[in-house]
């Protein structure tokens, strides 16, 4: 018996192998493993994991029935409370959520959560099983707007319950950010993401693509002309933030969006028409996921890759295995250190990068150090693209095409934390329209919490 | 799916599509365009909507075969489908809005179109007819092989002058001549609206600046989702960075910063011509592309 302090450990493609390919770099446990990992849960009378979870999987039951060997079993209590198993094993942050929770992480490593609920999800969708819908339809119409984390998640949660949903998305895949944001080598598209969409859509939801909200039709014409009688908007985050520094429109410099985009939806690493530009040596501005995502994916291209943050590795707000992944394959991080300015050559190219040393002063309203430049300090790299990953800004093209819709200072939607209610009767919005960029769980939650607000409110107006 | 209703080859290397696309047409105005996918490998292209039948519930594209994405629609017929049409995308014109008609009709407006430009011209002119006004339109092309839609203008248009670069139809000289000519005669307009290549639009801007005719062009940069989301099609419009796909694609052409919108369109000349050469060898591509692993095959 191995100690009972340390989690069994997971297989992963090795760097060095991985780096230049776009499979998925972590590969899984086996039934073995798995039953072996699920051994050391202690399955707690007051488990805090649930607590930690923004959909509340009841975590030790679906551990439970993986230590009997019941997989099946398993996955039905993972489905209770979440549509999208395979992707939250692979990408939710875990660490800071149920395994942060977690007794065993007092002692010795938490429990590995997400690895077993990803074991679970890969064994059914092995399998050919699929959750169940509703025996009976309530008789209720309703519109998801998003067919990301958060409208997939309302939508699922919606048609368990017996409505007749439909998803309206923009792209002409389903998936949103699991589609287009995450890579191939977090997140494999066609054996999972791909699947997960078929799922919800196992449980009566219809997906229409090709539509853009606010564009295509807008929010009240799907409430006054075809008949839906409440809409969730899980549009997303929106559009990309620039530095506003010097050389910003050269030729080579891309948000991560766009370099992600090219990359991931149009999957232009494979033989699809869509160009992408493969660097030589690449800068990525920004610490965060999609910064880890869009470096890794520079690297896998073929690029000498830098990630410029300006804060230090502390503070990095990408998760941890992230970075630890990202270093491992050859990822130098310049921290401390912010970009000025980006050098164009006289065709209009990037030719390199201006760069400042920065340290840490006094914490600032996020209660992070913030960090203050050195003078004196710059300095020029050469490189031929630069990747600004700095967040993004919502969107405006629902909210200015939705009467009576109430946006913030930031100009996210405002809805309310439990029910996902807006400020327009019918309209409820979750996930990055409303929180601002944040990660798949958040947005899952706040589907989840939304299609209850959904529910009630359907009842309610039906009495 | 959207189902291609009418598929034409209108002049060289332009093709015609009337395709089944109900919430464009139900929606659509004139200055928005629409992005298609001809099958599951294609790029989304943005393509200008040129006409739209509310009843028949299509729109009609016109495109130039000019990439690996474009060439494979020239192969498609009526029958065939769209893999996506998705739109209508970007701002309608304000020339064709109901509520500035009034001002619209006081306007003495001439179209310049430079080549693939009349597709994208012709919805605004028509619309234009339709409320009683009657615009004057320059349409051009390098040469007479590539004309279209004149017959189709000049049912709509007040006059219509057509001219070719190397004078095998019309007028010879190229849009900012004729315009210049028309002033020579003493002709004059207050408002323009110049759709065509970046380098037409910047000509016929310096024009009109000169002449003092406010002036609107339709920007048509490199997009990849087309509704706000990626950033590749930003451009500087008055010093400030503006996504033509949301806020545009229409601009003040005076304060449109053509050298380096045109710069931005050069970023995947190289990686688009690969494309192209790859899909026209096909199977007996053996090089040459910059794209083969070493033995041939394209990867």
């Amino acid at each position: 018996m191995s100690d009972v302090l340390k989690r069994v450990p997971i297989r992963e493609q090795e760097p060095r192998v991985r780096a230049k390919n776009f499979d998925e770099v972590c590969l899984g446990y086996n039934e073995t493993e798995a039953m072996e990992e699920a051994e050391r849960c202690l399955n707690c009378k007051n488990p805090k994991c649930v607590q930690g979870c923004p959909v509340s999987i009841n975590i030790p039951g679906f551990i439970e029935k993986i230590k009997e060997g019941n997989f099946e079993g398993s996955y039905q209590v993972l489905s209770e409370a979440t549509a999208l198993p395979a992707v939250c094993g692979r990408v939710c942050p875990q660490e800071s959520q149920c395994e942060g929770q977690c007794i065993r992480g007092i002692k010795g490593e938490p429990v590995s959560i997400g690895k077993l609920e990803r074991f679970t999800a890969d064994w059914a969708r092995g399998k050919g099983i699929k959750p169940e819908g509703a025996k009976e339809k309530n008789g209720h119409k309703v519109a998801v707007i998003g067919s990301g984390p958060a409208g997939l998640t309302c939508a699922g949660e919606l048609a368990k319950a017996g409505c007749e949903v439909t998803i309206f998305e923009a792209l002409h895949e389903a998936g949103g950010v699991l589609v287009y944001g995450i890579p191939e080598f977090r997140l494999p598209k066609e054996e999972v993401v791909k699947k997960e969409v078929e799922n919800v859509k196992s449980l009566g939801v219809k997906i229409e693509t090709d539509v853009v909200i606010g564009k295509s039709v807008t929010i009240d014409e799907l409430m006054e002309k075809e008949g839906f009688e409440a809409v969730f908007i899980g549009s997303g985050a929106g559009l990309p933030k620039f530095m506003g520094i010097p050389g910003e429109q050269a030729n080579g410099v891309f948000s991560a969006n766009e370099f992600l985009t090219r990359n991931n939806l149009m999957k232009a690493f494979k033989d699809y028409d869509t160009p992408i530009k493969r660097g030589k040596k690449v800068v990525v501005v920004g610490g965060g996921n999609v910064a880890m995502d869009a470096a890794r994916t520079a690297l896998r291209l073929g690029a000498e890759v830098h990630v410029v943050y300006r804060r230090s590795e502390k503070e990095l707000p990408a998760r941890v295995e992230e970075v630890h992944h990202a270093k491992e394959e050859g990822i130098i991080f310049d921290l401390l250190q912010n970009p000025v300015e980006i050098l164009v050559n006289d065709d209009g190219w990037v030719k390199g990068i201006r760069i400042i040393k920065m340290e840490l002063g006094e914490p600032d309203e996020s209660g992070r150090r913030s960090p203050v430049e050195i003078p004196g300090s710059e300095y020029e790299i050469e490189c031929d693209t630069v990747i600004m990953s700095l967040g993004t800004s919502p969107n405006p093209l629902i909210s200015s095409t939705t009467e009576g819709l109430e946006t913030n200072r930031r100009k996210c939607i405002v809805a309310t934390e439990d029910t996902g209610a807006t400020s327009k009767p019918g309209v409820f919005a979750g996930g990055d329209a409303v929180s601002g960029a944040a990660t798949v769980i958040l947005a899952m939650g706040a589907g989840k919490s939304a299609a209850k607000g959904i529910l009630d409110y359907l009842k309610e107006k039906a009495q | 799916m959207f189902e291609i209703i009418r598929a034409e080859n209108l002049a060289d290397k332009i093709y015609l599509f009337d395709v089944k696309a109900k919430r464009v047409s139900d929606k659509c105005l004139p200055g928005q365009f629409v992005i298609v996918r001809t099958d599951e490998k294609g790029e989304r292209i943005p393509l200008t909507i040129c006409d739209y039948d509310r009843e028949k519930e299509t729109v009609t594209l016109v495109v130039q075969t000019i990439g690996a994405g474009t060439e494979r629609m020239k192969d498609l017929k009526a029958g065939d489908s769209f893999a996506d049409v998705v739109g209508p995308l970007g701002l309608p014109s304000e020339l064709c809005e109901e509520k500035n008609l009034e001002e619209t009709k006081k306007k003495k407006i001439v179209f310049i179109a430079g080549g693939l430009g009349t597709a994208p011209v012709y919805p605004q002119v028509k619309w234009l007819h339709e409320h009683g006004v009657d615009a004057d339109v320059i349409m051009g092309s390098r040469t007479k092989d590539l004309l279209f839609y004149i017959d189709e203008m000049k049912a709509v248009a007040g006059n219509v002058y057509v001219t070719t670069d190397d004078g095998t139809y019309g007028f010879h000289g190229m849009g900012t001549n004729q315009l210049q000519a028309l002033y020579d005669e003493g002709k004059t307009y207050d408002h323009c609206v110049a759709i065509g290549p970046m380098i037409m639009m910047k000509f016929v801007c310096k024009l009109t600046k000169e002449l003092g005719i406010h002036t609107i062009v339709s920007m048509n940069p490199i997009m990849v989702d087309g509704t706000g989301m990626c950033g590749a099609c930003r451009l500087v419009v008055d010093g400030k960075v503006k996504f033509a796909c949301v806020d545009g694609p229409e601009f003040d052409g005076h304060l449109v910063d053509f050298d380096g919108a045109m710069k931005r369109m050069t970023q995947y000349k190289t990686e688009e011509g690969r494309a192209l050469l790859k899909l026209q060898e096909g199977d007996t591509h053996h090089g040459g592309c910059g794209e083969c692993e070493e033995g041939g095959a394209a990867k």
